[in-house]
């Protein structure tokens, strides 16, 4: 898997995303700065990581959204190129309108940070064939803006094509208000786009795939990509 | 030529921002307060003086970065 990483001024959590890149498909990922103005041939995967870029000025993620390396990767996820967008990923790939609906402020208005439980929605898609659908897995946020909203058609739209794959959700997989931290609808906490080649998250897989950490959960997501790679090649 | 850009949310969009400075005017007692929705605002300045060249770009501006359509309405004023 040849992937790469996107680094915005303000991005803090790139070397997380490449060390877990290089631990688990065992190649050293790209790494590519925000007025880049392609990719890497032979490119499979853009990450864009979490952080802070631009300050959070304007909105989260509005100005990396604009900026020059955008037009190459919205060029690679149009001829189907796998691009995953991590927390400030996610937001920027909303504000590149790469994704439907934007990441509001915390419903509690504070920037949480801890783990939470996710509820895998399904597993026949490149970014979750590393997980049985259902499983729960345990992964950390930290967020001040990851409260998921779109009108209630792209909602309807997005739950009716099966593309909300990750859910906050109780140890046991209840979905439920009160394992919802930041009071995104639907607990969404990962969406895919039409084609399916698109992924946005907020919480942070990359940051549990080692042992020494108490959990690689987060491992299934990578893995899992890998294959999908494999298999296609 | 001085411009400003109001940017606020849609009716309906939730403000968590907005109802935490509502409750907070409530404990200092402010009365009569019924509700508040938080927005922004941008002063612009603009080269030349065709107004209709700087309204033109002004929405430009507000379609292409200063506001998130999803979400945000904006308002355009060009002050001469």
């Amino acid at each position: 898997m040849k992937s790469a990483v996107v680094v915005f001024p303000g991005i803090n959590r790139e070397r997380d995303m490449a060390r877990t890149l290089r631990l688990v498909s065992g190649r050293e990922p790209a790494m590519l700065w925000h007025a880049d103005t392609a990719l890497p041939a032979g490119t499979d995967l853009v990450v864009i990581p979490g952080g802070f870029s631009y300050g959070d000025y304007l909105r989260c993620g509005a100005i990396a959204a604009r900026s020059p390396i955008m037009p190459a990767i919205h060029d690679f996820a149009a001829k189907g190129g796998l691009v995953l967008g991590v927390c400030n990923g996610f937001q920027i790939l909303c504000e590149a309108a790469l994704l439907p609906g934007v990441l509001m402020r915390n419903q509690n208005l504070r920037f949480i940070c801890r783990d939470v439980f996710l509820r895998v929605e399904r597993s026949d898609t490149p970014f979750t064939r590393g997980y049985n659908a259902g499983q729960v897995i345990r992964v950390p946020v930290a967020h001040g803006e990851g409260n998921y909203i779109a009108d209630s058609e792209t909602i309807a739209k997005l739950e009716g094509e099966g593309r909300v794959l990750f859910r906050y959700a109780s140890p046991d997989g209840l979905v439920d208000p009160n394992w919802n931290h930041n009071g995104a609808i639907n607990g969404i906490a990962g969406i895919l786009n039409e084609r399916g080649n698109v992924l946005g998250m907020m919480p942070h897989p990359e940051n549990h795939v080692e042992g020494a950490i108490g959990s690689t959960a987060g491992r299934g997501l990578f893995a899992g990509l890998v294959e999908h790679l494999a298999r296609a090649a | 030529m001085k411009a400003r850009v109001t940017v606020t949310l849609k009716s309906g969009v939730l403000d968590p921002q907005g109802k935490a400075i509502e409750g907070a005017l409530r404990s200092l007692g402010v009365s009569g307060v019924a509700s508040v929705r938080q927005g922004k605002i941008f002063d612009i300045e603009l080269e030349g003086g065709d107004k209709a060249r700087a309204e033109a770009a002004l929405k430009e501006a507000a379609d292409k970065l200063l506001a998130n359509t999803v979400i945000e309405n904006y308002r355009i004023e060009v002050m001469g």
